[in-house]
């Protein structure tokens, strides 16, 4: 038996669903033309009214924003209501330049909570459950949002956070947390310490499901994962923009459910900002309609993704985005090809004997970038014999230019030398850019 | 059985490594026996027979290198011109792989050994053995 949260509206009719986007859409336009200078300049420029917006093929009319307009606004320039209706703010700490605010109406956190109670209802869990959260709580959005989520739907929330890993072990059979939300880079090191203290995660405690995301991870992963764990890995998306994580797959595990009352998405060629044919990949652009302090038009996330329309067998009628292969600001080139570190993984997971940490680092000698690959040695594959571990590394190379048509480099590292990451894993060391 | 336990050590090339190892075992009360590092580019193996192997390959583990262990033979070096070319002879006609081999000198200086990783050990303790060659027992080897 499938279960829902909110089944009139996840299994709405296809064509009562755009019905709803358009009229939300037609709200939301005139809603921020009359509340955001920001916005008024843009529609301007761009030579659109809020009356030139009649259908949801009108959409693309309207002009792009993104990352950088809300860095040149800090702090609060795109907000579309005053400051005495925002009940909370969450700030993303910016890798370059400024960091990013966004800010909440009461009405946008618990639309914020409500698309996170139906994705989790999605993967089964609900009341009786205890939900291990193990992202961030603060500035960061995946802590507290989750917590809302969880408490939403009537499970236990047990809100250690990031990081004290032994404890998370401790309090995980302690206190029987059934699912854990966390970035699979730090399940991976959580399972690794808990090898180390003699405790099965399959074995020694109830987890049977995992939330993972806030960095882009790949399908063998995923397969790793639950074969070493034996629990369910669910993949969860949404941007700090967007509000925060918002979406999961459903217990299909087959593309992530994106809320169309909730958000309107477009993929479109990142180089044009043509929508893309539908099945094609793109970059994902949303605007959001039931979101209101900090409305988005058109905000151009930067993730490449493939949009399917179709309704899932679980009967939700919603669209669903293929796994998100990385951020372009992800994307690394290397001797001009276009590799996202998710491909790397994605190679290296398939390899038993290759452990679950790697780094990726490119540099460059004389005029040629060339890049290499740690991986790390784990006691199961260690040879007494040299050869052994050549052909290894040998064979990594061979697969990483077979997939991904990519010369690298592997070498191998001593265990635990690559750093462990609480949150998202930094994977990519470029020494070009210095 | 007269195979001997060698632990060998995955190791990067970078400075101080070996040192880390020689560290944790003289802190552990481990006294090494025989040592070899082979090498490849950026990484290597550090082999060796020590004293306590077990409690050896478990300081080491607790110090978190990666370590497995192998049986080898500990083959007594005749100290005559073409002792080696013996023990290689000997194996080698007997269709005995040797992988890889490492001498070192008791600590009293009384006698050489060699390790020997064969890929047939059962055979090459017979054939060894059948030409009058000695192979030193784990005991032995312990009280070097
Ligand atoms: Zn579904």
């Amino acid at each position: 038996m499938f279960r829902y949260w909110n089944p009139h509206i996840e299994r709405m009719p296809v064509d009562d669903l755009r019905k709803l986007q358009e009229d939300r859409l037609r709200s939301l336009v005139r809603f921020v033309y009359a509340h955001s200078s920001f916005y008024r300049d843009r529609f301007k420029e761009a030579g659109v009214e809020p009356d030139d917006i009649k259908t949801l093929s009108d959409v693309t009319k309207l002009p792009f924003t993104q990352k950088i307009d809300l860095r040149n606004t800090y702090p609060t320039g795109m907000f579309c209501l005053p400051g005495d209706w925002v009940v909370r703010y969450h700030v993303s700490s910016g890798t370059t330049g400024k960091p990013t605010v966004v800010g909440y109406t009461q009405g946008d956190i618990d639309m914020w909570t409500d698309s996170l109670a139906r994705a989790l209802t999605s993967i089964g869990l609900g009341r009786g459950d205890v939900i291990q959260v193990g992202y961030g709580y603060g500035l960061f959005t995946g802590g507290l949002g989750l917590h809302y989520g969880a408490e939403k739907i009537g499970a236990t929330v047990l809100p250690i956070g990031a990081g004290n890993t032994e404890r998370q072990i401790e309090l995980m059979q302690d206190l029987g947390s059934t699912a854990i939300a966390c970035t699979p880079s730090y399940f991976l090191y959580i399972n690794e310490v808990a090898q180390n203290m003699g405790v099965s995660i399959r074995d020694d405690t109830k987890l049977k499901v995992g939330v993972f995301g806030a960095e882009p991870w790949s399908d063998e992963t995923r397969k790793r994962i639950e074969e070493t764990t034996g629990i369910k890995a669910y993949d969860i998306y949404g941007t700090s923009e967007m509000s925060g994580p918002l979406f999961t797959e459903c217990h299909l595990q087959n593309g992530i459910h994106i809320w169309a009352d909730l958000f309107l998405i477009e993929a479109v060629d990142p180089d044009t900002g043509e929508q893309v044919e539908d099945g094609d990949r793109g970059e994902l652009v949303v605007t959001s309609l039931d979101k209101w302090a900090f409305p988005l038009i058109r905000f151009r996330l930067g993730d490449l993704t493939i949009i399917d329309n179709e309704p899932c067998e679980c009967g939700r009628t919603h669209p669903r985005i293929m796994r998100i292969l990385g951020r372009t600001d992800d994307m690394i080139v290397v001797r001009g090809i276009n590799v996202f570190p998710s491909q790397v993984e994605s190679v290296l997971m398939r390899i038993p004997e290759v452990g679950d940490n790697y780094q990726i680092i490119v540099d460059r000698k004389g005029p040629l970038d060339v890049m290499s690959v740690e991986v790390e040695v784990t006691e199961q594959v260690f040879s007494d014999k040299i050869a052994d571990l050549m052909i290894l590394s040998k064979r990594v190379s061979k697969e990483l230019k077979n997939v991904l048509n990519i010369t690298a480099e592997v070498n191998l590292v001593e265990p635990g030398s690559i750093p462990r990451s609480m949150g998202k894993a930094k994977r990519v060391i470029d020494k070009r850019q210095v | 059985m007269v195979a001997i336990k060698q632990i060998s050590i995955f190791m990067e090339n970078k400075p101080g490594s070996l040192a880390r190892v020689a560290k944790t075992l003289s802190g552990g009360g481990v006294n090494i026996r025989a040592l070899t590092v082979a090498e490849a580019g950026d990484f290597g193996v550090i082999r060796m027979v020590v004293d306590d192997t077990a409690k050896g390959y478990q300081v080491l583990r607790d110090g978190g290198f990666t370590v497995s262990e192998t049986d080898v033979l500990a083959v007594e070096l005749k100290d005559v011109p073409g002792g080696l070319y013996e023990i290689a002879k000997t194996l080698g006609e007997n269709n005995i792989n040797m992988d890889y081999a490492y001498a070192f000198v008791t600590a009293k200086a009384e006698r050489a050994m060699l390790i020997v990783r064969v890929d047939d050990l059962k055979g090459a303790v017979e054939v060894l053995q059948k030409a009058g060659i000695v192979i030193a027992t784990r005991r032995e080897v312990q009280n070097i």
